[in-house]
């Protein structure tokens, strides 16, 4: 029955068919572990400089993948995402397991697997090599953190281990480039050799008849390959799992009720799953570990134990947290800040002498504002992004982060999302581009992408000029009771409204669109150790070239649009009245004729046009098409807003946020009827309208590139419009009538 | 009443007896060695009172006190 109907439910790319066995050429070793070994900086050490993040296939993340030689040899190296088990409960926990089993369209099974063991936490790490040695490809450990193993006076013996777990194990310490050159050798060989492991655990009889009598009636799983018999023991040993899951669809529903009842066969038989497994392979560790592992008894306090006392201390360490934070937060602010700087002022230089290189007209205009600006307006956020991920690399590396997630996790839990996601929406009220690339370190897909949603409620060092133009401009420089001022008052509660609205938003997703099994919190809080140069060096500059190469197009793309837009349809007649009059203008009215025409030009665009023909739309919120017109031209970059209205109001594109001609300007605005158009209560609405909107190009692209699909792009820009109108529009009309 | 890990004090251990319930938070627990018979002690709390730091197995975690109530402990 199961024959006839499979073949029309699965699509082929999914099919658990037999695995392909890899080419002659360049070899394969996926490299597994559990998180905090020291597998990044292993795999660091192994590939060298080839390393770089790709898309590996299998691998619906991407992954970091590199190359290394040995006799002439060519390796390919992947890195798997840490994992504790090799049994997947979510689809995102399924990439181990596709890759080892060579699962999924264009993935060949690995030649070698290279399993990374923590020498202090042994037993834990022999769970996953267990495992892993189940699935019956050659397999060569790395022994890591063996000189803090000796620290603590642990002592293992190599060759009893290796007689134990039947395939060979280096000892290495990654930091300092010990044992590399020996475990290339040992992959090579193990290449070569093509030696398959076999799981050292023995499971009851009882439980190896179900699996035979699984074997039986699963045609397309039949045959002696130990691969097949992996892939049948996770699906008695992970009851609604992802294996499961899989299998279900592929080979009809009727696959559950055999499980589930060979489940409760093994139940009534007294070794019921899942404690069975855990319970074998436990029982075999603790085994191995007796005999292969001298520990001298110490209560010596550790370091760790001596950081951690401050560090996670009611007071002392909330004061630590809240320093590291100001510091990161200062460091995107204001060390990138000279770069960016530079970077600003080197495009401006650049397009003001290709400027002057060529003629007037919509060439040029493209070059200089479309293509140079847009080129300047992605460069200039690398150097907040390096110095984000150089930042959060150290206090990766050093083992503080899960401290800090450990601190604020009680918080964070409150509204959906965990402690992990502290940093990346603080990171977010910099810029919200690195805040996201950051939420990498949530391993939760669910968590993660709801954090990605919010974090560009965090208002952002973009939306500051805006807050400070309006507050200036329009907020009465009064005192709230005497003490607190209005001007200042105001700034903070913009910051305050995205900070307010995130954890209902974000509860609200958890809720539906991101609605699944509650994830563990399950943190583990690693030894601190002083962090490896070459992770941080290499993260920051892993980082910055993946948002250049991905985000930059698209941000590059809609500056050039926003470009078109601004410029076109360029009536010659505009340009020709202009002409005329700059014939008989002297010096000075040169200048202001200019802008003008800037201004004009502006107006009768198509941008223009859009601006005019929304009026209606904005005037709920108190706005005219001006304003209307300057958001609409922001949507790309919030920023834009103050050269926009410096241009309608035939200032010219260079003002800036403190200009007082522009304040001035916007002050003396006048609705047809001689009301002004910027009072305090409009004033608010736009301002309320920009912390709650995403105009940010950039982020967008960033959105679609770290959750892999337009979708929650287009999500995010279309809630937080939506958001943003009603903000704006509760303020107006409140606000007015309160007058 | 049945004694859990949530119920230690900082520095006080227990002995795992069992762990309550049969889905993704069971089945990580005993992965990372939370397995029958096993010491575990409890290190801290934080601030706020949640999660808790425990040691096992030679190792620090951290769990949050719903999790913890999991994990039942030798009456003794």
């Amino acid at each position: 029955m199961a024959a006839a109907t499979a073949p029309a439910r699965s699509a082929p790319s999914e099919r658990l068919s037999r695995p392909q066995p890899a080419s002659a050429h360049r070899p394969v070793v996926a490299v597994i572990g559990n998180p905090n070994t020291g597998k990044t900086t292993l795999f660091n050490a192994l590939t060298g400089l080839t390393q770089h993040t790709g898309n590996y296939p299998g691998v619906t993340v991407e992954s970091a993948v590199g190359e290394f030689t040995v006799d002439g040899v060519r390796f390919l190296a992947v890195d798997l995402p840490g994992t504790y088990s090799l049994s997947p409960r979510a689809p995102d926990e399924m990439i181990a397991v596709n890759v080892l089993l060579g699962i999924g369209e264009g993935v060949r099974t690995p030649d070698v697997v290279l399993c990374v063991i923590d020498a202090t936490n042994l037993d834990r790490n022999l769970y996953l090599l267990t495992q892993v040695l189940g699935v019956g490809l050659p397999v060569v450990v790395a022994l890591t953190m063996t000189d803090l193993a000796a620290k603590q006076s642990i002592n293992i013996s190599l060759s009893e281990l290796e007689k134990h777990l039947g395939v060979p194990v280096v000892p290495v310490q990654a930091n300092r480039r010990i044992g590399i050159p020996a475990l290339r050798q040992a992959l090579a060989r193990a290449a070569q050799n093509a030696h398959r492991s076999i799981s050292p655990i023995r499971f009851p009889a009882v439980f190896n008849h179900e699996v035979d009598a699984l074997a039986q009636s699963l045609p397309q799983m039949n045959g002696p390959s130990p691969l097949s018999r992996f892939l049948l023991e996770r699906l008695l040993f992970d009851a609604g799992g992802s294996i499961e899951t899989t299998l279900v669809q592929q080979l009809g529903a009727e696959l559950r009720p055999q499980t589930d009842a060979a489940r409760t066969r093994l139940a009534a038989a007294g070794v019921a799953v899942p404690q069975l497994e855990v319970d074998s392979r436990y029982h075999w560790i603790t085994q191995v570990v007796e005999a292969t592992v001298q520990q001298a008894p110490t209560t010596n306090q550790t370091w760790t134990d001596r950081i951690d006392a401050v560090v996670t201390h009611k007071i002392w360490g909330l004061a630590v947290f809240l320093i590291t934070m100001a510091v990161t937060f200062q460091a995107i602010f204001s060390w990138a800040a000279p770069l960016m700087d530079s970077i600003d002022a080197l495009c401006k230089a650049i397009g003001a002498w290709v400027g002057d290189l060529m003629a007037e007209g919509p060439l040029r205009s493209l070059i200089v504002d479309g293509l140079i600006g847009g080129v300047g307006a992605v460069v200039v956020f690398v150097p907040q992004i390096a110095v984000l991920f150089g930042l959060i690399a150290l206090l990766e590396d050093s083992g503080y982060m899960a401290r800090a997630a450990f601190l604020l996790d009680r918080v964070m839990a409150s509204f959906g999302l965990s402690g992990r996601s502290f940093i990346p929406l603080l990171s977010s009220f910099a810029c919200a581009v690195p805040g996201i690339m950051s939420t990498r370190s949530i391993d939760n897909r669910r968590d993660r992408i709801a954090t990605i949603l919010i974090a560009p409620l965090m208002s952002c060092s973009a939306r500051l000029p805006v807050y400070v133009l309006l507050i200036s401009a329009f907020i009465p420089a009064r005192t709230i009771g005497g003490i607190i001022g209005l001007q200042g008052f105001t700034l903070f509660a913009m910051y305050l409204i995205g900070l307010v609205i995130a954890p209902p938003i974000a509860f609200a997703l958890k809720r539906t669109i991101l609605r699944g099994e509650p994830v563990p919190f399950l943190l583990e809080l690693p030894p601190f150790k002083v962090p490896a140069w070459r992770v941080v060096l290499f993260r920051m500059y892993d980082r910055s070239w993946a948002f250049l190469r991905r985000a930059g197009t698209i941000i590059l793309a809609t500056t050039v649009l926003v470009w078109a837009l601004s410029f076109y349809p360029n009536q010659l007649q505009v340009s020709k009245e202009f002409q005329a009059r700059r014939a008989t203008a002297s010096a000075e009215e040169l200048e202001q004729l200019n802008t003008a025409e800037a201004g004009v030009r502006l107006r009768e665009s198509y941008l223009g046009q859009a601006g005019r023909m929304l009026e209606p739309v904005v005037r709920p919120l108190g706005w005219d098409w001006k304003i209307g017109m300057a958001t609409l031209a922001s949507f790309p970059a919030r920023e834009v807003i103050i050269a926009a209205l410096g241009t309608i109001y035939n200032l010219g594109n260079e003002q800036d946020e403190g200009s007082v001609d522009l304040r001035a300007a916007m002050q003396a605005e006048r609705w047809p009827d001689g009301r002004p158009v910027y009072t305090p209560v409009v004033a608010l609405s736009i301002m309320v309208f920009f912390a709650l909107c995403c105009q940010c190009g950039a982020t967008l692209a960033t959105i679609k590139r770290e959750t892999g699909s337009w979708g929650y792009a287009v999500f995010t820009f279309t809630y937080m419009t939506c958001l943003a109108y009603l903000g704006a529009l509760a303020v107006y009309q409140i606000g007015s009538r309160l007058g | 009443m049945e004694k859990t890990l949530a119920d230690l004090a900082p520095n006080e251990a227990g002995r795992i007896h069992a762990i309550k319930g049969v889905d993704g938070l069971s089945q990580r627990l005993a992965e990372m060695g939370f397995t029958l018979g096993q010491m575990v002690r409890v290190v801290r709390f934080a601030p706020l009172g949640d999660p808790m730091q425990v040691r096992i197995r030679g190792f620090s975690l951290a769990l949050r006190r719903n999790e913890a109530q999991r994990i039942v402990l030798d009456p003794s």
